[in-house]
Parts: structure tokens; C-alpha cells; sequence
């Protein structure tokens, strides 16, 4: 049926088989499929390669574009980081899990049609919320819960969005649109829910720190650079994501800056880096979507080695919160090395990925004019190195000795971790490797003088405002309340209210409807009742004469009625 | 060094020396302004030390903010665990 072998179904089938085999065979399956699905995303030539008619509906489960194979090259390659990280320590279903969510990133990347990509879209809610579950705590197992909901019925909205399309335009193809009627509203919403963006934020710094160490290295690549990328094919230029971007930059920033919790600074982190690309998108410039695609490709390579970082850490010690790590740098030189490196990266500093794909977006924010837009942009990108950039390997490897003196990271996850930091910084050293695969002609170039100079300044003068500020920094045992609030204590509390409403009224209706019982009861009593009392009429013995006379009378009243 | 509490990085004389290093090279990075032109793209952006004020200041106004935001939104760690137990 296909000229190619769709590399998500490659992908499934290994998660499949995982499950399968044993020992050295299932190592080098979880190695292998990863590198079999990247050969096949390289196989998929330009345009749709095949079309499958369903339901009158033609179907395109593969469509090739630059920025698809881009996406999609991505995810593979995360599939493989993860996989190498995690094969020896995660457990076979986590793994399984995992790469059949992958596989559905991976099929989202060449989904030409919308019903293909809704399907692949809620593989990837499915079995991410079974590698939340993974994580085997119950704090675990609720979140999974929350998790769920929130992308089902973030399913549910885009699925009301899709079928709108369907049948108002005839036409299910992905193709750009504009937020301009209610079917695209909710496709745009159901979208911006895998994207994190506000006002449901919460689900992903409540889900992602709940899983294993393992598992958060997946979770960070795929469900929300799957949204930038549906976002860059349905809705480029939408000037709507550019105040959702903003916001998600700067939500990301102060939240992290008040956690305590090492991935959920991390997660934090992730609202914060894709309300840059969601903001690139809305700008909708070429400059702008390669700033997107280049950023995303760059994000999850550096995010997912923080996470392995961090990962690697509550590996070894079984610590996740800021207040009981520190001074692990003396046992666990390579990890913190690699954390650092992921740190620099996601500040954007020169010669790691993160400032020679992050500053096309500023410059695509100052080509457009968009003043307000570039200096939020800038005053962000020295938030992320407070918040990431120093807060993250601050707390974890230096500060105060926390006596930990773990080993450092297992062969395994050290390999995942130095293959994604050598990535970090040849696609920093080298951006044309990256450049070149990007949608769109690449003339843009990021090492000048004045760019490095001016980031230079911002980034080492965040580091001295981050010295300098750190007593009000001082890490405390405390969580933040974030919009889930709203569900989680307030929606809760007027169920419970009205629960508790419901109970009363129904008690004292009870004890009504009782004592109104008791008193008809004691009415019937009184005329029914076998008690001889003038009222007891019906229950009365009556002489055989009164009653003839009143069947007399009865008997003429009725004749007399009916002459009449 | 395994179980050394005074790690030479941690030591107060390291740390000094680390101040005094960081604070040269935030001198000369500013500094370097003076020779390598920035180009602004808004003119603000191009004065002398813009980006390590913009940077500074930036980052004071976010720490801020956050402990502001930390005052109302702070919960304890079992906030949503200890709601669980009084259904």
C-alpha cells in the first residue's frame, strides 16, 4: 500500500515487541527501532505519499515537508536519547509506553490530513499519561489522572474543532488557517492545551515531575513541540499566539523562580521555552517559523538533557526538592558537567544551540517592529538564565554540601547525556548543520559581533542579579497554587458544598415527608381504623336496616340523575 | 576528596577569587562596548551597557515579582494531599 515504511508504525511495532523479548534482545530492539524509524523519516520524499479514502474522507497518513522530517527527525532522535538513558534502568512497559508515544509524535509530524492527525494525537495523550503512571507513586497515579482528563478533553475540543472544518469547508487537510470562526477556535484551543499555554499551564509542571526519572526525559520532548508543530502548519501568523506566547515566557520564569522541586523548575522551564516558539508562530515571518522549528529541535535536545541530568540525580539519591540537594558536584562530576552544559544551552549562550536558534526569533520580533515583543523577548532570556540556566545547577551541585555523596550516572544514562551535550554545542559551534533542514532559506547569521556582545552583557549580568539576589531566593518547603486551583480546591469544594447541600435538604425532607406520612396515617387511622370512634366511619359496623335505607337513597339518586 | 568537606572550590578563598574574576569579566564585557559597536534595533538598545542594565534590571523586576506572587500563592507541600483527607 505505501511506497515507504511509516516510521511511527516501525515505532509501534518495536514498543510492541519490547514487550516481547528479553535481555540483550530487547537493549537492542529499544536501541535499533529509534534508528530504523530516523532511516525511514529520511526515506519520505516531499508531498503526500499516499492517500486512503475513509468514509468519503481522503486520508494522508504520510506527508512529507522539510519542517515534517524536521519534527519528525527530532522525535526520533529523542526516542533513541530516552531509549539509551532509560533501557537499563526503566521498566520494559515504561519503555513500550514511551516509544508508541513517540510513535505518535512522530505520526502527528506526517499527518496530511486532520483525522490522521487527531488519531496520532491521542495516541500521544493515551500512552503519555501511562508513562506518568509509570512513575508507580500514588502522588503518581493522581496526577496521571489529571493529566488525562486534561488532554481528553483537550481531545474533545479539537475533535469538535476538526469535524466543524469537516464539514463546513469539505476539506480535511492540514493546512494554515486563522482563528477566524468557532471550528477553528477549537482546533486552535485544542492545540494550545498540548501547548501548555495558560490558562491550563498546570498540567504539565503537575504531571511531568510525578513520573520516573526516566520517564520525565520522555515527557519533555513530545506532547508540546508536537503543539508547535501542529501550530506551524494550521496556524502561522496567528496574531493571537503572540500574547499567548508572551505570557507563557514570562509564566514560565516566576514560577520556576518560586519552586523548590528540581524537575518542576524543569517543567516550568518547558512552558517557558515553548511560549518562545508559540510566540514565533503568531510573529508568522519566515525568520520566524525557522526560529520555531530551529528552537523546538534545539529545546529538546537541551531539555531533555536537563531532565537527564536532574533524572541521573534522583537516580542516585532519591532527592528531588532544592532544599536537600547541594554540593553534588564532588561525586557527580559528569553529571553536573552535562547539566551545565544543558544549562548554557537553554540560556542561549554563544556556542551552545540555544543562542543561535533562540535569537532568530528576537531577530525576527525586530525585523517586524515588534518592539514590545523583542524586549519581553530579551528581558526573558535573562530570566531563563536565572531561572534555569543558574538556579538549576546552583542548587543542585554547588550551594551548601548537602553530605549526599552519591556515585555519579550509570554508564548508560552518562552516554545518553554526553551524546546530547555534544549535540548541544556542535549545533551551537556549527548552526548550518541545523539551518540547512529548516523550512524556509536560512540567511540569517547568528555570530556577530554585536549579537554576541549584547547577549554576553544580558546573560553575565543576570548571573551577578542571581548572586547578588540569592538570599531572596532562599528555597522553602512550599508549592504554588496555579490556575488547577480553580479545579482541584475550588471546583471541588462547591461539588462538596453542593453535595453536602443536596444531603441536608434530603434529610429534612425526609423527616418532612416522614412526619406528613405519620399524619395521614394517623387521618386513616382515625376513619379506617378498626377503632370505634364516631370519626371511624368507614370502619364502623353497620345495622342491616341504616344500610338498606342508604342503598334506597343511593339507587333513587342515581335514577333520578340519569332520567334527568 | 570523597568525603572532604572543604573541597578547594568551596573554600573562602577560592570563592573570593571567583568574585574577583567574575566581577573582571562583567568590567570588560561592558567595556568591550567600547570598541565593538552594538547594533540596536530600536535605538535604546544600542547605548553603552544596555543589554548588562536591561539584563540587571530585568531580572531584579522578575525576583521581585515572584516573592510578590510568592506571598499570595505559596502553599505548604501537602496543601492538595491534606484537602484530599477531609472529603
Amino acid at each position: 500500500m505505501f511506497e515507504v515504511l511509516p516510521p511511527a508504525l516501525i515505532m509501534v511495532a518495536g514498543a510492541i515487541l519490547i514487550g516481547l523479548l528479553r535481555g540483550h534482545w530487547r537493549s537492542l530492539l529499544v536501541l535499533g527501532t529509534p534508528l530504523l524509524a530516523l532511516w525511514a523519516i529520511w526515506q519520505i520524499p516531499d508531498g503526500v505519499v499516499a492517500t486512503v479514502n475513509f468514509l468519503g474522507y481522503p486520508i494522508e497518513p504520510i506527508e512529507g515537508s522539510p519542517l515534517r522530517r524536521l519534527f519528525a527527525t527530532i522525535f526520533a532522535l529523542m526516542a533513541f536519547g530516552g531509549g539509551l538513558y532509560a533501557f537499563r534502568q526503566a521498566k520494559w512497559y515504561e519503555l513500550s509506553a514511551a516509544f508508541i508515544y513517540a510513535a505518535g509524535a512522530i505520526g502527528v509530524s506526517f499527518a496530511g490530513d486532520l483525522i490522521t492527525f487527531f488519531l496520532y494525537w491521542e495516541l500521544m495523550a493515551l500512552f503519555s499519561t501511562v508513562v506518568v503512571w509509570c512513575g508507580g507513586t500514588p502522588g503518581a497515579r493522581a496526577a496521571g489522572i489529571r493529566y488525562a482528563i486534561m488532554h481528553l478533553l483537550g481531545g474533545v475540543i479539537l475533535k469538535v474543532g476538526i469535524e466543524g472544518v469537516a464539514i463546513h469547508t469539505g476539506s480535511i487537510d492540514v493546512q494554515p488557517m486563522l482563528a477566524s470562526n468557532f471550528d477553528t477556535w477549537m482546533i486552535l484551543i485544542g492545540i494550545l492545551i498540548n501547548a501548555a499555554a495558560p490558562p491550563v499551564s498546570a498540567w504539565l509542571s503537575d504531571a511531568y515531575p510525578e513520573s520516573s526519572p526516566t520517564g520525565s526525559v520522555f515527557l519533555s520532548a513530545f506532547t508540546t513541540k508536537t503543539a508547535v508543530l501542529a501550530l506551524i502548519l494550521l496556524f502561522p501568523g496567528e496574531p493571537v499566539l503572540i500574547g499567548v506566547g508572551l505570557f507563557m515566557v514570562m509564566y514560565g520564569i516566576i514560577y520556576a523562580l518560586l519552586e523548590n522541586d528540581v524537575r518542576r523548575i524543569l517543567a516550568y522551564s518547558i512552558v517557558n521555552q515553548v511560549g518562545f516558539m508559540v510566540c514565533a508562530v503568531g510573529i508568522g515571518t519566515q525568520m520566524a517559523l525557522n526560529g520555531a522549528a530551529a528552537h523546538a529541535f534545539a529545546h529538546i535536545l537541551y531539555k531533555a538533557l536537563l531532565f537527564m541530568s536532574a533524572g541521573a540525580v534522583i537516580y542516585r539519591t532519591g532527592f528531588s526538592r532544592c532544599t536537600d540537594l547541594g554540593g553534588l558536584f564532588r561525586t557527580m562530576p559528569l553529571t553536573a558537567v552535562c547539566g551545565i552544559i544543558g544549562a548554557l544551552a537553554i540560556s542561549g549562550f554563544p556556542l551552545t544551540s540555544g543562542f543561535t536558534t533562540k535569537t532568530m526569533i528576537s531577530q525576527a520580533a525586530a525585523d517586524e517592529s515588534l518592539v514590545f515583543v523583542y524586549f519581553m523577548l530579551a528581558a526573558a532570556s535573562a530570566g531563563v538564565f536565572l531561572h534555569a540556566g543558574i538556579k538549576f545547577p546552583w542548587f543542585v551541585f554547588f550551594q551548601k554540601d548537602s553530605g549526599l555523596r552519591p556515585k555519579d550516572a550509570p554508564w548508560n544514562m552518562a552516554a545518553a547525556m554526553v551524546l546530547l551535550s555534544g549535540l548541544c554545542i556542535l549545533l551551537g559551534v556549527f548552526p548550518n548543520l541545523l539551518y540547512a533542514y529548516l523550512p524556509y532559506p536560512v540567511e540569517y547569521v547568528p555570530y556577530t559581533a554585536s549579537k554576541v556582545l549584547f547577549y554576553l552583557q544580558l546573560l553575565l549580568f543576570s548571573g551577578l542579579a542571581f548572586f547578588l539576589l540569592l538570599p531572596l531566593m532562599k528555597r522553602t518547603l512550599t508549592i504554588s497554587l496555579d490556575t488547577d486551583w480553580l479545579w482541584r480546591v475550588l471546583l471541588f469544594r462547591i461539588a462538596r458544598a453542593i453535595y453536602l447541600a443536596f444531603a441536608t435538604l434530603g434529610t429534612a425532607l425526609q423527616t418532612r415527608v416522614g412526619n406528613g406520612l405519620v399524619a395521614i396515617r394517623a387521618r386513616a387511622e382515625t376513619h379506617f381504623g378498626a377503632k370505634l370512634t364516631r370519626a371511624g366511619v368507614f370502619a364502623r359496623a353497620w345495622s342491616i336496616g341504616t344500610t338498606a335505607l342508604w342503598i334506597a337513597v343511593l339507587l333513587t339518586a342515581y335514577v333520578l340523575v340519569y332520567v334527568l | 576528596m570523597n568525603d572532604d568537606s572543604s573541597h578547594w572550590l568551596t573554600r573562602p578563598a577560592t570563592i573570593r577569587k571567583l568574585w574577583w574574576g567574575f566581577s573582571i569579566v562583567l568590567a570588560v564585557i561592558v567595556a568591550a562596548q567600547l570598541f565593538i559597536y552594538v547594533k540596536g534595533y530600536f535605538g535604546v538598545d544600542g547605548w553603552f551597557g544596555f543589554g548588562a542594565a536591561f539584563g540587571f534590571l530585568s531580572c531584579l523586576a522578575m525576583v521581585l515579582v515572584a516573592k510578590a506572587l510568592g506571598f499570595v500563592l505559596k502553599r505548604n507541600e501537602d496543601y492538595y494531599a491534606a484537602g484530599d483527607d477531609d472529603v
